[in-house]
C-alpha cells in the first residue's frame, strides 16, 4: 500500500501574550492509503490542533505552524499557495466536526450546504449537484432525502446533522477524512451507528481516515494504528492490537486503566492519571509526564525520551518502556 | 428572507413553534397585529406613505407646481384642500409628491448605506488582524463627525440634487452600521460552521457573502427600518436648510423653507401640513422598525 500523508517533525505554536504555547511540538507520523488512524490523547494535548494545521485551518494569529512537512500526494501542504490549499481541502481532505449542532450554518438549507462543496470542487450545475446530494444523504441513511434537502439544520436532530456533515466530508470523494472527535456530543447509540457508518463508508471507498478521540473504546474498534499523544508529542504509536496488549509508555497504562470496566465488580475504584498535563507555555525539562509517572527515574528529569522501537512497528517514548513491556508479559502469563 | 433568519437565529424556542401550525397569512398578520399594535400601526402608515408615493399622480389634485395668483396664501378648505402657498401653488398635491421625494431618499439611503456598512463590517471581521485594524480606524474617524454634519459637508460638496442627498446620507449611515455589523460578525466568525466553511475549501467572497451575511441579516434588516426614520428626518432637514433637493422639486423639509417660516403666522397651513406629514411618517416607522426589533433580535426575545 502506498503512503498518502506523511506528516515530519510538524510544529504548531501559538503566540499569545503570556507566552509561546506548543501545541504541537515535533509530531511526525505516515499513514497508509485506505487505512484508518487513531489519535488519542487528553484534552489540550495537541490532537485537534495537529488536525488542524494538515489543513493549514490553524486561526492565525495566534496560530502559526513553525515546522515541519505535510507531505500528502507528494506535494508538501505547508508550502502550497492559499488558492491551491483551498483545492486540497473539502476535494481530497475533507473534515467531520466535533459538534454537529454548530457546525452546520443554521440559516442555509441542507442543501445548500451540501452542494456547495460539489458546485465548488466539481464544477457541478445546481441539478447535478441536487441530484448528487440526494444520493448521499440515502448514503448516509437519512430517510426521505429528497424532502430534507429544502430543510434546515434545527429540523435535525444531533445524529442527524453529523450524518450530514458525513455525506458534506464524502462529497467530493476526498482521499482523506479527518474526524475530529466525530462521536464526542452523541449519544453511546448513536455514538456506534456514526462509527459504524464512517468506517463502512471508508471501506468502500478507500478512504483513509484520521480518528482525533479521547474515547479508548472507539480506537480499538476501528483503528489500524493509534497514535498516543502527550503534551504536543507523540509518545507512543503502535497498532491497536500492540496498544492493548502491550502498552509500552505508563501514560497509555495510565489511559487504559482509567477506563470503567463493565466486566469488573462495580465496588472498584477507577484508576485514573493523576495529576495535571503540564503547562505548554514551558515545559519541563526532560520527559512532559515526568511529574505524573510512576515510573519515572533521574534520566527523565534530564533528557526528552526519543521516540524508540519496542517491537516491528511499535514505538515508545519512554526510558522504562522495557520493563514496562516485560511487567505486562508477566501479567499475560 | 426575514422569516428564515428569525426562526433559525435561536435553537431553543423556536423549534416549538415550528411544531405549532403556522396559519394562514391572515391569521399570522392578525397575531402580529395583536401582538405588536404600535408596530402594526406603523406598517399600516408606512403602506400608506408607499401607496401614496406611488400613485402620486392620481391622488394628488393639481400639477403641484402650477402657480395660480389667484390661489396665493389660500386657506384650507374651500378650493384647495390644505391651502396654497407663497405663489398659489397647492399646498396638499405638493405634499403627495412630497411623500415621493422622501421615500425615495428614505428607502435608498437606508438601503445602499447600510448594506455598504454591513459588507465592510464583516469583511473586516473576516480577515480580521491589520485588516479589521485600518478599517476600524476609518471608521472611526467617520463617527467622529456627527452624522447630519457630515451629510452636510458632503452635500456642500457634491451641490444639491436629490441623488446627491440619498449619496450624502447613504455614507453618513454607514460607519455605524459598520460598527454594529461587526459585533454581530464577531461573535458568527467564531462558530463552528465558518471553520466548516473554510475546511471544504471556500474562498474569502464565499464564506463572507454565503455564510457570515446571511447570520447578521436580522441585525441589518432592523437597522435598515431603524435608518429609514432618520433617513426621511435627514432629508427633510437637508431640504429646509436649503442643500439638499433642489427648491423646485416639492419635497416636505423644502416646503417648510422660505415663506412657511415667514408668515407662519398669516398662513400656518404652510407650516403645519408638511411637519405633520414629517412627524407621523418618521414616528410611524420608528414605531415599524421597533417592533421588528423585537420580532428579529434575538438578544431581545422574551423580555417583552
Amino acid at each position: 500500500m502506498a503512503t498518502l500523508l506523511e506528516v515530519r517533525a510538524l510544529k504548531t505554536h501559538f503566540f499569545t501574550q503570556a507566552g509561546v504555547v506548543k501545541a504541537v511540538d515535533g509530531v511526525s507520523y505516515d499513514l497508509e492509503e485506505g487505512e484508518t488512524l487513531g489519535l488519542v490523547g487528553e484534552s489540550g494535548c495537541g490532537k485537534s490542533v495537529s488536525a488542524l494545521s494538515i489543513m493549514r485551518l490553524i486561526p492565525d494569529p495566534p496560530g502559526k505552524t513553525v515546522g515541519g512537512e505535510v507531505i500528502f500526494d507528494g506535494q508538501d501542504l505547508l508550502k502550497l499557495p492559499d488558492s491551491q490549499m483551498r483545492r486540497v481541502r473539502g476535494k481530497q481532505i475533507s473534515m467531520v466536526f466535533q459538534e454537529p449542532m454548530t457546525s452546520l450554518n443554521p440559516v442555509l438549507s441542507i442543501g445548500r450546504q451540501l452542494t456547495e462543496s460539489l458546485e465548488l470542487h466539481l464544477g457541478m450545475s445546481k441539478t447535478e449537484a441536487r441530484r448528487e446530494a440526494v444520493r448521499r444523504l440515502a448514503q448516509v441513511g437519512i430517510p426521505d432525502p429528497e424532502r430534507r434537502l429544502k430543510q434546515f439544520p434545527h429540523q435535525f436532530s444531533g445524529g442527524m446533522r453529523q450524518r450530514v456533515m458525513i455525506a458534506m466530508a464524502l462529497s467530493c470523494n476526498p482521499k482523506l477524512i479527518i474526524a475530529d472527535e466525530p462521536t464526542t456530543a452523541l449519544d453511546v447509540t448513536i455514538q456506534a451507528q456514526i462509527l459504524e457508518l464512517m468506517k463502512h463508508l471508508s471501506r468502500e471507498y478507500g478512504v483513509s481516515l484520521i480518528i482525533i478521540t479521547h474515547n479508548l473504546g472507539v480506537v480499538a474498534r476501528y483503528a489500524d494504528r493509534v497514535n498516543i499523544m502527550y503534551a504536543g508529542k507523540i509518545i507512543e504509536r503502535g497498532t491497536a492490537r500492540d496498544i492493548y496488549r502491550h502498552p509500552s509508555h505508563p501514560y497509555t497504562l495510565g489511559l487504559l486503566h482509567s477506563v470503567p470496566r463493565l466486566d469488573l465488580p462495580r465496588k472498584e475504584k477507577l484508576d485514573p492519571v493523576e495529576g495535571q498535563p503540564p503547562d505548554l507555555m514551558n515545559l519541563p525539562a526532560g520527559c512532559a509526564f515526568r511529574e505524573r509517572c510512576r515510573f519515572a527515574i533521574e534520566r527523565c528529569a534530564e533528557e526528552i525520551p526519543p521516540l524508540q522501537s519496542v517491537s516491528a512497528g511499535h514505538f515508545s517514548a519512554c526510558f522504562a518502556s522495557a520493563t514496562l513491556v516485560s511487567r505486562a508479559q508477566e501479567h499475560g502469563a | 428572507m426575514a422569516q428564515d433568519s428569525s426562526s433559525t437565529a435561536v435553537s431553543s424556542g423556536v423549534v416549538i413553534r415550528g411544531l405549532r401550525p403556522r396559519g394562514t397569512i391572515w391569521q399570522q398578520v392578525g397575531s402580529l397585529a395583536r401582538r405588536k399594535p404600535l408596530g402594526a400601526f406603523g406598517a399600516v402608515v408606512a403602506l400608506i406613505l408607499i401607496v401614496v408615493a406611488l400613485f402620486a399622480p392620481f391622488i394628488a389634485t393639481k400639477d403641484p407646481a402650477e402657480t395660480n395668483a389667484a390661489l396665493v396664501y389660500a386657506p384650507p378648505g374651500s378650493e384647495l384642500l390644505l391651502g396654497g402657498d407663497q405663489v398659489g401653488r397647492d399646498v396638499f398635491s405638493r405634499l403627495v409628491y412630497g411623500a415621493r421625494v422622501s421615500l425615495y431618499a428614505g428607502l435608498l439611503s437606508a438601503f445602499i448605506g447600510a448594506t455598504i456598512g454591513m459588507v465592510v463590517g464583516v469583511t473586516s471581521v473576516h480577515f480580521g488582524g491589520k485588516t479589521d485594524l485600518i478599517i476600524q480606524r476609518i471608521v472611526d474617524t467617520m463617527m467622529a463627525f456627527p452624522a447630519l454634519i457630515l451629510a452636510i459637508a458632503i452635500m456642500a460638496a457634491l451641490g444639491a440634487s436629490l441623488n446627491n442627498v440619498v449619496i450624502a446620507l447613504s455614507i453618513a449611515f454607514m460607519p455605524s452600521t459598520a460598527r454594529v455589523l461587526r459585533s454581530q460578525a464577531l461573535t458568527v466568525k467564531e462558530m463552528d460552521y465558518i471553520l466548516a466553511a473554510r475546511a471544504i475549501g471556500a474562498g474569502h467572497g464565499r464564506i463572507i457573502f454565503r455564510h457570515m451575511i446571511p447570520n447578521c441579516l436580522a441585525l441589518y434588516i432592523v437597522l435598515v427600518t431603524v435608518f429609514l426614520g432618520t433617513a426621511i428626518v435627514a432629508e427633510a432637514t437637508l431640504s429646509f436648510l436649503g442643500i439638499g433637493v433642489p427648491p423646485d422639486v416639492p419635497s416636505w423639509g423644502g416646503m417648510l423653507n422660505g415663506a412657511a417660516q415667514r408668515y407662519v403666522h398669516l398662513a400656518p397651513w404652510l407650516g403645519v401640513f408638511p411637519g405633520l406629514a414629517i412627524a407621523i411618517v418618521v414616528f410611524a416607522w420608528n414605531l415599524l422598525g421597533d417592533a421588528l426589533r423585537d420580532v428579529l433580535d434575538p438578544r431581545l426575545r422574551g423580555t417583552e
